[in-house]
Order: C-alpha cells, then sequence, then structure tokens
C-alpha cells in the first residue's frame, strides 16, 4: 500500500481525507486504484484516454513523474505518492 | 615595567609578520582573510574589497565571532601600518596562528593604483532604522545600500502582497511597484494588513501607498492603477529586480511569467487555499518557469479563488512573509533561494514539504526551443530569448487579487 497525499482541493471527493493508501506497483496502478475507489476523482486526474491531465503533477516522494517513467514509475509501500494541482489563490 | 612606544612596536614586529602591498594580495588570493582595522569613518571613506571590518577599538571582542577558526590566515590592514601591527600582536596573543600586518597600510595600497572601493554612505536616520540589517554581516551596509536601491514589484495588493510589502518597505527597499486595480472592501481586511477599515473603497494602490509611506517615507512608492494584461506587461515590469507574484488568476500568473522570462526578472511565486500555501523562486533559465510547472490552466472548478474556497487569514500573510524573505534573499545574493524547489506549507498540520522541479526543455516559454526559435525578439529582455509562442489561455480580462 502506497499513501497518497490529497491535496484540499479534491479532498471533498476523498471523504475529507489527507492521505489515502492505495495498493499498486506503479503510480499508474495507484492512480487508477485511487480514482476506482473515489470516481468523484477521475475527471479532475484523467483524460478521456486515461493520461494523466495535463494541470494535474503527480510526485513521488519530491520527483515529478514526468521526469521518472511518468505513471509506471514503480512504487513501494514506503513511497508517498503526491498529487500536485496548481493553485490560483491570491487571497 | 614602563614601556615606550618604539619598545612595544619593536616586541609587536617580533610577534607579527609585516608584508607588503603585494604580498598581501597573494595572501589573500591564495585564501587569507583581509580585516580592516581602522574606524568606522575612516572604513566609509573607502576600503579594499572584500575586506572585513572590524575595528580596532572592538577588535579583540568581535573577532572570534567573525573569524572562529584561529588557524585562518589574517592580514591585518589600517592607515599606515601601525594599528594594524599592534592588533597583530593581540590577535597572537589570543592564538590566532598567523596574524600578518600590511606594512604602508591602506594609503600605500592605494597609491601603488591597487583597488579599493568606496561604499555608499547611510544617512544618520537611515543608520538607526537599519540597525538591526547593519549588525548582520550577509547585509551590512553594503548590503542595505543594494537594497536601497533595489526596486521590487508586486502583482497584487491582496493577501499575499500586504504582508510582503510591509516587510519589504520596514527592509527599506527602495522602490516598490504595485499592480492593482481594485479598491479595498471590508471582506479584505480579515487578511489584508496593509489596508484599514477607514480606507474602504479606497483604490488598494494609494491605500498601500500610504501604509508604506507612514512605515517608511524613504520608499519610493510606483503606483500601477490597472489590470496587467499582454499589451502592458513588458512596460510595467521594465526596470525591476524581483518581481512577487500575488495574484488570483492563471491568466495573470502565464501572462507575468512569459514576460518575466523574456525580460529575465526573477518571480517569487506564492498561493494559497484555505489552510495551504505553495512558494517556488521562478529565476529565468536557472530553474523552471511557472510553465514548466503547470503547462495548462486547469478548469475553473478545480481552482477555486479564495473568493470562492475562503482562506484562513493568516495564511496568505505566511506565504507573502516568505515571498518578502525570498525576496530579500534574492536582492542580496544570500542563501540559497527557492528556485527549482516547491514549498508547500499545511497549517492545519504545521508542516513544510518540499518537492524538486525542473525546468521542462520543450516548455513554451523557457525551453529550448524557444531560446533558439528567435522569431519575434522582446524589447528589452535581458536573458537574450525570443518571445515565446505561449498563447493567453482565455480571451476575457486579466484580474488582479481580490
Amino acid at each position: 500500500m502506497s499513501k497518497v497525499r490529497i491535496p484540499p482541493v479534491l479532498r471533498a471527493q476523498v471523504e475529507g481525507n489527507k492521505q489515502v493508501e492505495v495498493d499498486g506497483s506503479t503510480v499508474g496502478d495507484v492512480v487508477h486504484g485511487l480514482v476506482e475507489r473515489f470516481p468523484g476523482l477521475g475527471d479532475q486526474l484523467l483524460g478521456a484516454d486515461g493520461s494523466l491531465n495535463r494541470f494535474v503533477n503527480i510526485y513521488l516522494n519530491d520527483q515529478d513523474i514526468r521526469y521518472l517513467q511518468e505513471l509506471g514509475t514503480p512504487v513501494s509501500a514506503a513511497d508517498t505518492v503526491v498529487i500536485l494541482p496548481a493553485m490560483a489563490g491570491g487571497a | 615595567m614602563p614601556k615606550t612606544f618604539n619598545e612595544l612596536m619593536r616586541e609587536a614586529r617580533a610577534a607579527a609578520r609585516e608584508v607588503w602591498p603585494d604580498e598581501a594580495a597573494r595572501l589573500v588570493q591564495s585564501g587569507a582573510r583581509l580585516v580592516d582595522v581602522r574606524e568606522q569613518d575612516e572604513w566609509e571613506q573607502g576600503h579594499i574589497p572584500g575586506a572585513l571590518h572590524l575595528a580596532r577599538s572592538y577588535l579583540e571582542q568581535e573577532i572570534e565571532a567573525a573569524v572562529p577558526d584561529r588557524t585562518t590566515p589574517l592580514v591585518l590592514y589600517c592607515a599606515g601600518g601601525v594599528r594594524s601591527l599592534l592588533a597583530a600582536r593581540e590577535l597572537r596573543e589570543m592564538g590566532y596562528a598567523e596574524p600578518i600586518s600590511l606594512a604602508g597600510g591602506f594609503e600605500l595600497w592605494k597609491s601603488e593604483g591597487r583597488p579599493w572601493t568606496q561604499p555608499k554612505v547611510l544617512t544618520l536616520e537611515q543608520k538607526r532604522r537599519y540597525s538591526r540589517h547593519l549588525l548582520i554581516p550577509e547585509v551590512g551596509a553594503e548590503g542595505q545600500a543594494q537594497l536601497l536601491d533595489s526596486r521590487v514589484l508586486f502583482i497584487g495588493a491582496g493577501g499575499l502582497g500586504s504582508s510582503a510589502m510591509l516587510y519589504l518597505a520596514a527592509a527599506g527597499v527602495g522602490t516598490i511597484g504595485i499592480v492593482d486595480f481594485d479598491v479595498v472592501d471590508l471582506s479584505n481586511l480579515q487578511r489584508q494588513v496593509v489596508h484599514t477599515t477607514d480606507r474602504v473603497g479606497q483604490k488598494k494602490t494609494d491605500s498601500a501607498a500610504e501604509a508604506i509611506r507612514a512605515l517608511n517615507p524613504g520608499v519610493e512608492v510606483v503606483a500601477y492603477d490597472e489590470m496587467l494584461a499582454e499589451d502592458n506587461v513588458a512596460r510595467i515590469i521594465e526596470g525591476y529586480d524581483v518581481i512577487l507574484d500575488g495574484t488570483d488568476t492563471f491568466e495573470t500568473r502565464y501572462t507575468l511569467n512569459d514576460a518575466a522570462v523574456r525580460a529575465g526578472i526573477p518571480v517569487v511565486h506564492a498561493s494559497v487555499f484555505r489552510f495551504e500555501g505553495q512558494l517556488t523562486v521562478f529565476q529565468p533559465y536557472a530553474g523552471p518557469c511557472y510553465r514548466c510547472l503547470y503547462p495548462t490552466a486547469p478548469p475553473p472548478e478545480l481552482a477555486p479563488g479564495c473568493s470562492v474556497a475562503g482562506v484562513l487569514g493568516v495564511v496568505p500573510g505566511t506565504l507573502g512573509l516568505l515571498q518578502a524573505t525570498e525576496a530579500l534573499k534574492v536582492l542580496l545574493g544570500i542563501g540559497e533561494p527557492l528556485v527549482g524547489r516547491l514549498l508547500i506549507y499545511d497549517a492545519l498540520d504545521m508542516s513544510f514539504q518540499e518537492l524538486k522541479l525542473r525546468r521542462d526543455p520543450h516548455c513554451p516559454a523557457c525551453g529550448d526551443g524557444a531560446a533558439q526559435s528567435g522569431a519575434t525578439k522582446a524589447a528589452g529582455a535581458s536573458a537574450g530569448t525570443s518571445a515565446p509562442q505561449a498563447q493567453p489561455l482565455v480571451a476575457r480580462p486579466l484580474g488582479g487579487a481580490s
């Protein structure tokens, strides 16, 4: 089970949780597992073809998966997957 | 047993070596620390670049903090070579292994045509106002003078800008530009501490300028009571050293990013949502830009602004202060600015997390293609790049901080 950090803007879709544990051997498995459990996240994370939306960044620990193996990046139970959507608020 | 001055000098020569300017220069080049032991007024009239100033009268008190390693070779100088020789003897007694005195002192150094510099002299009022900065070696009189000469532009006088501009004004940043077309609303005052209840209804630029002038009348405020847009962004940002991005909309953030990359101006970026904030420094070409991090804007429902989602009032204050801190570091050239790193602040957990950011070689604003295409050279671009091909994301007018 990898830990997935849910950003505040998406917490309403995951019953208010800040962190969720999801099974999977790659980041893609984890993301799809997350969407299966919380279908409300689907439109926000994934495009129609199942690929990651460009306005969402996913990090494995502190590294952007775009510079690893994207959704094919392997994960282990010790890893944290961070979902980072853009934030515009200047307050 | 009383001693004459000549006897003291003989003893000092036995305890410490004297060198001529050419050898002193060689020693400094190979790692010796240069220490000016003259008084403040002599230092202000000119000194050797890179020297540490520890006046003879405070030398013994301050040397251990300034040079903790007693094996560091030291080259001391005064005006003519007497005070530095006596000082070298004192430092020998304190256990410094190699205190050396510059024979002929600063006067001989200067007369040989060697490099020296004259620091900008602060007024008495400035010395008092900024005294706590002057005590920090990383700022000091030279750093303070640099701040007084520097220009910082704020995009938005809202929650992020409020705390940041108050502190940068207090720090003595010489010119503060403020871009905001909005007026102060009662609902702003829960967090926008640069504004006040009696200024509700005033232009935010006027209200912020009033607060800044009350805090530090030495700061020049330049107000831009207009929306930042494609057709005015290059004119507005020109000549600024650092930009603090505190806007509310993605459109403005992309417009600013592309223009700042073209002009080679670093942007200290922050954004907030309820209890969280993000912070990074976009230093053109040294690290990624905003488009490298977020190639496209999300749909509005995924990224509501603070007027829709709400925000804990102190969160933009905290992030604004972190922006101000990064701006000061960039202006002074000290520390490790948050370039290529994104800080995520969570007020509820009181946690800070750092993610690594990379420059995208395919970025339309700062990627290799954008730098090499040379299609439309931006006017006044210091980074020597062409205009990126980035398109405005939406056609509606660009917003300021609400």
